[in-house]
């Protein structure tokens, strides 16, 4: 995208800031459709109605809350950490949005298509631990504190059966790059990576249980990662008030709200992109068939855009139906059977490859 | 060189989304374990027994809704039978039936919140709000009786304050009928949640011992396998006519007297209740709902004590009366307060998780601790 864009304007600065704030307009947009989207699946789930006063049953709900949260008063606690408690939700969305630069929202958009996007992006939402921490440190809160000390033991642990799952797939699929990885999941959805990819005969069927495995230990992880329920536990309400972002109020605190929805798309398009086919129709392209060139980036996008957030409706669906765990018995899900279902995992399919 | 450590002092509340109102917890924690609890209450005194003396025996009823305000209809009918004790009043058939239809309707309203809380304190929302939905039909069926929704002040010294309404009949069938399916969602949404499971069996168990030393009473002391309840034991009212079980924990899940098994003799006595309202609401006679008593009620010297099986436990008045026109003392004993002493032994060692689960599953009211 950046080449097109120098290409186009001639300006390599204006590319750099036009490819670097496009996913930001989608997130932005993202997050306000989502919080509203939270807000009436949880609200249908319950047999409530959710927001029905700001505009046609409540669409623009997430604008009004928005406008509150900017008039709000930006109180830091007297005890805290100055610049570090205006460092954290700073960070915890750079770690977040950083993310996004790698992700192929479309054949002819990714951020930066490196060669190593995948890798990148394990690496940099390191930086979301960052951030939590802080918050928690510089809050001068025990509440915030406990938060902070469950979502560095939470993030942290969680971070190696993603990483072995995702391992997983960069072995079978032999690349890195993930525009690489959804081009090999092109035309139909049977070459999608959870159903065995692009590989022939006995293979692709021996592939396919432990394909689905990966994909779960990769799901499983990732709720983790975000701190959604059933592992909500650094912001769980009923025991620690909100966890990290008890003392932050205004746009700070939008900002890690921001940075969580955020994030839940950030884990469903690399679930997505790994394993549901990247941004590649599942059925087709009516571009194709109708000859319309500039139809199918647009049907891409609308693709990518449409599994993502089935991924983050499963997620809100999760949030709603299931209790939370105890943080003991999140550690033992991670070290004693994800980590150890990830490695066998990891092996297995190391044997059928090599097939 | 070892590290210098202490342990961390976390003051949980007044203000906090799970101390079920104004309780402060003064906890002691090392890392995520419990050291020492130490409830500390009284945010929310009213000095209810002392504004008693200085009040007739009618103006008190509207205050012992306030004590546990989520059961005030149970509050109101433990109060008046001890007056009418004190004075000898027999209430008429009707009456008694409507009263006990009240109590059982507020049983299962009360204990709707309880499990719906407790499953919020366990970070599942959804039940909540299904079990709060059927609670709404309770308060609409009270709200068309007497016109209040929280505080009744319904049940009065010698009768009701009205006679039940000509839809009141068919109101109550119709929500037995909608509630038993809600029970059962609730079963599989909650109950039988392997997640819920194991957040809750085998945490803070309470041996039966225990909770007789400390006098707990109610569904906390049943979790415990003890089959004790004043509706059986110590009859009042009319609860004698009526055929119901008591269910008590048997440690389905985990062991006896463990925080699900509290949670699950809750879900069980609802059945129970609809059982009890089923057998009296068409039984209920023909007649007047007020005995003849007289405006400025003048109990006779004496004093007496009475209790009734509340939803949270056993609710006691003491009224001592010198024959003038106000109770000379009136004193309380409130199941949450009591049921609330025993937290601190029962949480020791536990993570800070399942101080908030134990704490759900005593299932306190701070409105009648405090009082």
């Amino acid at each position: 995208m950046y080449d097109l864009l120098t290409n186009l304007l001639g300006n390599q600065i204006v590319a750099y800031v036009i490819a670097a704030s496009l996913p930001l307009i989608f997130v932005l947009t993202f997050v306000l459709f989502a919080v509203l989207a939270e807000r009436k699946v949880s609200a249908h789930m319950q047999d409530r109605l959710g927001p029905m006063r700001v505009g046609w049953h409540g669409i623009i709900q997430t604008l009004a809350d928005m406008l509150k949260l900017l008039q709000k008063e930006d109180i830091v606690p007297e005890g805290a950490d100055r610049p570090l408690f205006n460092l954290a939700p700073l960070l915890t969305f750079l770690g977040t949005y950083a993310a996004f630069a790698a992700i192929p929202f479309a054949g002819i958009y990714v951020g930066s298509s490196t060669a190593i996007g995948i890798y990148y992006i394990t690496a940099v939402s390191g930086l979301v631990v960052a951030g939590l921490l802080l918050a928690g440190w510089a809050s001068d809160n025990k509440y915030s504190l406990y938060g902070a000390m469950r979502t560095a033991a939470q993030i942290v642990s969680y971070e190696i059966p993603t990483a072995i799952a995702i391992l997983t797939m960069v072995m079978v699929s032999g690349t890195l790059s993930l525009m690489k990885i959804s081009d090999m999941q092109t035309a139909h959805f049977w070459n999608w990576w959870i159903l065995g990819g692009p590989e022939t005969g006995i293979v692709k069927f021996l592939l396919i249980p432990f394909m689905i495995i990966t994909f779960l230990i990769y799901y499983i992880s990732s709720l983790a990662e975000v701190n959604r329920t059933p592992f909500d536990l650094p912001e769980a309400e009923s025991e620690l008030v909100s966890g990290y972002h008890t003392e932050y109020s205004g746009m700070k605190f939008a900002f890690f709200f921001l940075a969580e929805y955020a994030n839940m798309f950030a884990v469903s398009a690399i679930a997505v992109t790994l394993f549901l086919g990247g941004f590649h129709s599942p059925i087709g392209y009516l571009g194709h068939s109708l000859g319309i060139d500039w139809l199918i980036p647009v049907e891409q996008f609308f693709w990518f855009a449409f599994k993502g957030t089935a991924l983050v409706f499963v997620q809100m669906w999760l949030r709603w139906t299931l209790p939370r765990v105890r943080v003991d018995q999140l550690m033992v899900i991670c070290w004693k059977y994800l980590i150890p279902y990830a490695v066998v995992n990891l092996i297995i399919v190391g044997i059928i490859t090599l097939l | 060189m070892a590290l210098k450590t202490e342990e961390l002092v976390l003051n949980m509340g007044p203000q906090h989304p799970s101390t079920h109102g104004v309780l402060r917890l003064l906890v002691e924690l090392d890392g995520e374990l419990v050291v020492n609890v130490k409830p500390i209450i009284g945010y929310l005194h009213r000095c209810f027994e002392k504004h008693c003396e200085a009040l007739s025996y009618n103006q008190i009823v509207p205050y012992t809704d306030r004590l546990d305000y989520l059961a005030s209809m149970s509050n109101n009918l433990s109060y008046v039978m001890g007056v009418e004790k004190l004075m000898g009043i027999q209430v008429p058939e009707r009456v008694e039936y409507i009263r006990v239809i009240m109590a059982e309707l507020q049983r299962i309203a009360s204990h709707t919140v309880a499990l719906g809380t407790y499953g919020l304190d366990i970070g599942a929302f959804t039940p909540f709000l299904f079990l709060f939905r059927d609670r709404e039909k309770i308060l609409d069926i009270f709200e068309a009786t007497c016109g209040a929704r929280l505080l009744y002040n319904y049940i009065w010294v010698g009768g009701l304050s009205h006679d039940i309404p000509d839809e009141f009949v068919p109101m109550v069938k119709k929500f037995i009928k909608e509630f038993r399916p809600t029970i059962e969602e609730v079963n599989e949404l909650l109950s039988f949640n392997k997640i819920f499971i194991e957040r809750t069996a085998n945490i803070g168990v309470l041996p039966p011992d225990t909770a007789i030393n400390y006098g707990i009473t109610g569904p906390s002391l049943r979790g415990s396998g003890i089959k004790w309840d004043l509706r059986k034991n110590d009859p009042y009212s009319i609860y004698d006519r009526f055929d119901f079980d008591i269910p008590v924990g048997e440690g389905k899940v985990g062991t006896v007297g463990d925080s699900w098994d509290r949670y699950w003799v809750r879900m069980l006595e609802m059945e129970q209740s609809l059982r009890i309202i089923e057998q009296a609401i068409d039984n209920i006679p023909d007649g007047d709902v007020h005995e003849m008593v007289p405006k400025r009620i003048k109990a006779p010297k004496g004093n007496v004590y009475v209790r009734a099986e509340n939803p949270k436990g056993e609710l006691g008045f003491f009224i001592l009366s010198d024959g003038k026109n106000n109770p000379f003392r009136v004193k309380v004993r409130p199941p949450s307060f009591v049921n609330l002493s025993v937290l601190g032994e029962l949480s020791k060692g536990y993570l800070v998780a399942d101080l908030i689960a134990i704490l759900g599953s005593l299932d306190i009211v701070l409105g009648e601790i405090d009082r």
